[in-house]
């Protein structure tokens, strides 16, 4: 498939701008976003959807942390790394958090080098991106594996409300499974724009259909949420 | 408006996007079994819809049985009885329903509505179909798990439906929750496909004015279920951890048969704040394809254009955002601040206006209208009849005063049955009836149709009617027996078995429509490719049934709406959508 948007055609730039541009690309024939193709207005539709599959959980999360009637353990201190015997409250999560908002760059660039045709540069910096992502990834095990060895489970922990290991766990759970996927579908991509299938028009195994350096973008698009809610996560469970 | 006579090319704008690729199965098994044509998509989904709905319906005789004759099938025993309610509920609201009316006649009328090929991405829907296909497999087994299916009511409240009194703690509510999950996650891929498809995939001229109201009310629904379902996602992501990993989101500090479990802390309100963020939104996510599809009903069949096409397009809308903000009236007895009571009360009664106004507008349409009242058309009108029952009971339902003594009795069951079970599924038959012809090429038998329409008609409206005054007498629902009660008098047991009986009557009159659905396969009259002589788009399509890629090689260019009935000096009493302008025509 392809959609490109038709920008050069008279129909289009005689639109109007503004509000009444809106009104008029939605009361007109066939698309009612004119410049977003098929795949791109799915993938925002998803992730409206995929919103409010985060903002109910981190709603549970708020109301389960004021119905508990235990302490709520202490952020700054349960989220310590030790060095050299110091307690440095909340570095790991600083590393992790500058770690994702760099991979949005990454993307962002890689975005800007498929759209000039750059297979190479874009392919690696796509790479990259997913090598970052996985770094989170990882550090986010290490996370988990170090408050699991402090004796932190989904069902209890020693410092404080038994929802605090539940509701972490969960939460950044889903988000770490949402990165993941991410760093997968970024591999695939990669691997199709260093192969130049979107130049040649290759079609994918299962749609048989050609793809679209375009894709480069929604993949993006996806990938920028994903940071966006971590940011959310960040503050809700790191700063509250 | 503006004057269309002159070059026809001019009457519509000239085409954005290329045209759609399609993949061209040439095996059997990528023709008919993993098919990516939503034609195809939309069979399989409403085939497994009705087949796990006759299951629900078999699971409504053993309710109604034990009801009506307590004790007299030893087989029904409370366990049973529950797991009974819990599984018709379940099934029939989501598996049911919800798979019919989105994933059936959405798939299968989306694009020939709109003039799309297809949907966007085919193989995601295909997808979508598949993984459906496997909740409902999966909801279906936990009836052969040791200790069967959940017990705990189709709401699934916590702390009692994981604890271990209720039955199927062991598998069945985790297969449920399962289940669910596997259901939302195939939704998704359907509901992206549906609502993408209408926003950016629509033929030349077609605007969304332009619309059928079907495809309004599926547009909508599927915006809605997107938006809802995650609130079910999370409650059963978290109900599933509460059960298995022992988190206690949902559970207090409990104790169970003097043994003290070892949760603490959790809020079993916040599930039913996520389930009935859900729960709501879905009764409109089944009602609004359904208002939709009567209002097609409707015109056609009276040959006359829908009344306040506009007004309806917006109610829509407006019943669908407010039916947002609505899901605390399901909570008035659960021990909610009484100002959220206040709120979600004025929001409930603020819905009657929308709805009253589209009930007006089918009234209107109907008045003085060339009224035929074949099969499609006497299930519209059941439907009317029926909804404005079920919608009216809503009215004292969504006052708290009234709802808080007439909460947990049989008046809740007529309401919801009435409102969301009876009208719903009447508009499915008017609708099978009406597009049997265009996806078979035959008519169904109208004879057997009334038979069908009067028996299912007649018997639900006084199986759920009489259940009115059985709530009002404060017949609670969900009882397994009510036993010795002092104010349920004799005469109420009397009813209850007839209910009974006609709720056996109608069940297995059903078998006339399977007969009929069969049977006019093969020996059917042969249909033509517009028996109704209706003027929406999916009826001109160049072959019947609709082949691979819906319009042969040139996409239909759309001059009108999908309502010009019986139009003033027309030379037909109806003018297809893609029928170029005649002279003088306004455009609309």
């Amino acid at each position: 498939m392809s959609s490109e948007p038709t920008t050069t055609s008279d129909h289009f730039s005689q639109r109007p701008s503004g509000l009444l541009g809106v009104m008029a690309d939605w009361s007109s024939d066939q698309r009612s976003f004119k410049t977003a193709s098929w795949r791109k207005a799915m993938m925002w539709v998803f992730l409206v959807s995929d919103t409010f599959i985060f903002s109910c959980f981190l709603i549970s999360y708020m109301t389960v942390r004021v119905s508990t009637t235990v302490e709520w353990p202490h952020p700054s201190e349960i989220f310590a790394l030790e060095f050299d015997g110091r307690k440095i409250p909340l570095i790991l999560i600083a590393i992790m958090t500058f770690d994702l908002i760099t991979s949005s760059g990454t993307m962002a660039l890689a975005v800007n080098y498929a759209y000039a045709r750059k297979r190479r540069a874009a392919a690696i910096l796509m790479v990259a991106t997913a090598v970052i992502g996985a770094a989170f990834v990882g550090m986010q095990a290490f996370e988990w594996s170090k408050l699991i060895h402090e004796g932190v489970r989904p069902w209890g922990n020693p410092f404080g409300a038994a929802q605090f290991g539940s509701s972490f766990f969960m939460i950044t759970g889903f988000h770490g499974f949402h990165v993941s996927m991410g760093v997968i579908a970024l591999l695939i991509i990669a691997r199709n724009v260093w192969r130049g299938d979107y130049d040649s028009g290759r079609r994918t195994t299962y749609s048989h259909r050609a793809g679209d350096y375009e894709i480069v973008e929604v993949v993006g698009l996806y990938w920028h949420f994903v940071d966006l809610v971590w940011v959310f996560i960040f503050a809700f469970f790191y700063l509250w | 408006m503006t004057d269309l006579t002159g070059r026809t090319e001019d009457a519509a704008p000239p085409a954005e996007v290329p045209e759609m690729e399609l993949f061209h199965a040439h095996s059997f098994l990528t023709k008919y079994v993993f098919c990516q044509d939503a034609k195809v998509i939309a069979i399989q989904y409403a085939g497994t819809a009705i087949a796990i709905g006759l299951v629900a319906l078999v699971l409504s005789w053993v309710i109604r049985i034990q009801l009506a004759f307590p004790g007299a099938v030893a087989l029904i025993d409370a366990k049973v009885y529950y797991q009974a309610v819990t599984m018709h509920g379940m099934i029939m609201v989501v598996y049911m329903l919800t798979a019919i009316f989105l994933g059936g006649f959405g798939n299968y009328l989306i694009p020939l509505m709109v003039g799309a090929r297809d949907m966007v991405f085919p193989f995601v829907n295909m997808l979508s179909y598949w993984v459906y296909l496997l909740a409902t497999l999966v909801l279906a087994a936990s009836y052969f798990a040791p200790g069967g299916p959940s017990g705990a009511g189709w709401t699934l409240y916590p702390p009692q439906s994981i604890l271990t009194g209720t039955p199927g703690y062991d598998y069945g509510i985790v297969m449920m929750l399962a289940s669910l999950i596997l259901f939302i996650v195939g939704f998704t891929m359907g509901g992206l496909n549906y609502v993408v498809t209408v926003l950016q995939a629509r033929t030349r001229g077609m605007t969304l004015m332009r619309m059928p109201l079907t495809v309004w009310g599926i547009f909508a629904a599927a915006v809605m279920a997107l938006l809802a379902f995650p609130g079910l996602f999370v409650a059963c992501v978290m109900l599933l951890l509460d059960r298995t990993l022992g988190t206690s989101f949902f559970m207090p500090a409990i104790v169970e048969f003097g043994e003290h479990k070892a949760y603490v802390g959790g809020s079993p309100i916040l599930f039913q704040h996520l389930f009935w963020f859900f729960g709501h939104p879905e009764v409109y996510i089944v009602a609004l394809p359904a208002f939709g599809i009567v209002s097609d009903l409707i015109s056609v069949h009276a040959r006359k254009n829908i009344f306040g096409y506009r007004m309806m397009v917006w109610a829509i809308i407006a019943i669908g955002v407010l039916s947002m903000v609505v899901w605390g009236h399901h909570m008035y007895v659960s021990g909610m601040d009484p100002l959220f009571g206040f709120f979600f009360a004025v929001t409930t009664l603020a819905i009657a206006v929308p709805t009253a106004l589209k009930v007006y507008n089918w009234v209107i349409t109907l008045w003085r209208a060339d009224i035929s009242f074949t099969t499609p058309m006497l299930f519209a009108l059941g439907f009317l009849v029926t909804f404005v029952n079920g919608g009216l009971t809503g009215l004292y339902l969504g006052n708290v005063i009234v709802d808080v003594p007439l909460s947990a009795t049989l008046f809740v069951v007529a309401h919801f049955h009435m409102v969301m079970g009876i009208a719903p599924v009447l508009v499915i038959f008017g609708a099978i009836y009406h597009w049997y012809p265009k996806i078979t090429g035959r008519m169904m038998d109208e004879t057997l149709g009334k038979v069908h329409f009067w028996i299912t008609f007649l018997g639900a409206y006084a199986i759920f009617f009489p259940m009115h005054y059985l709530g009002v007498l404060g017949v609670p629902r969900r009882f397994y027996e009510l036993g010795e009660t002092a104010f349920v008098p004799d005469s109420a047991h009397l009813l209850n078995v007839s209910i009974t009986v006609l709720a056996l009557v109608v069940g297995f009159a059903q078998a006339i429509f399977f007969y009929n659905l069969f049977t006019s396969l093969k020996r059917g009259k042969p249909a033509g490719g517009n028996p109704w002589r209706a003027a929406s788009l999916e009826w001109q399509t160049p072959e019947t049934p609709p082949g691979h890629g819906n319009w042969g090689d040139e996409p239909p260019i759309v001059y009108r709406w999908a309502y010009a009935y019986s139009v003033p000096g027309a030379p037909e009493d109806y003018i297809p959508q893609n029928e170029p302008p005649i002279r003088g025509e306004l455009s609309s």
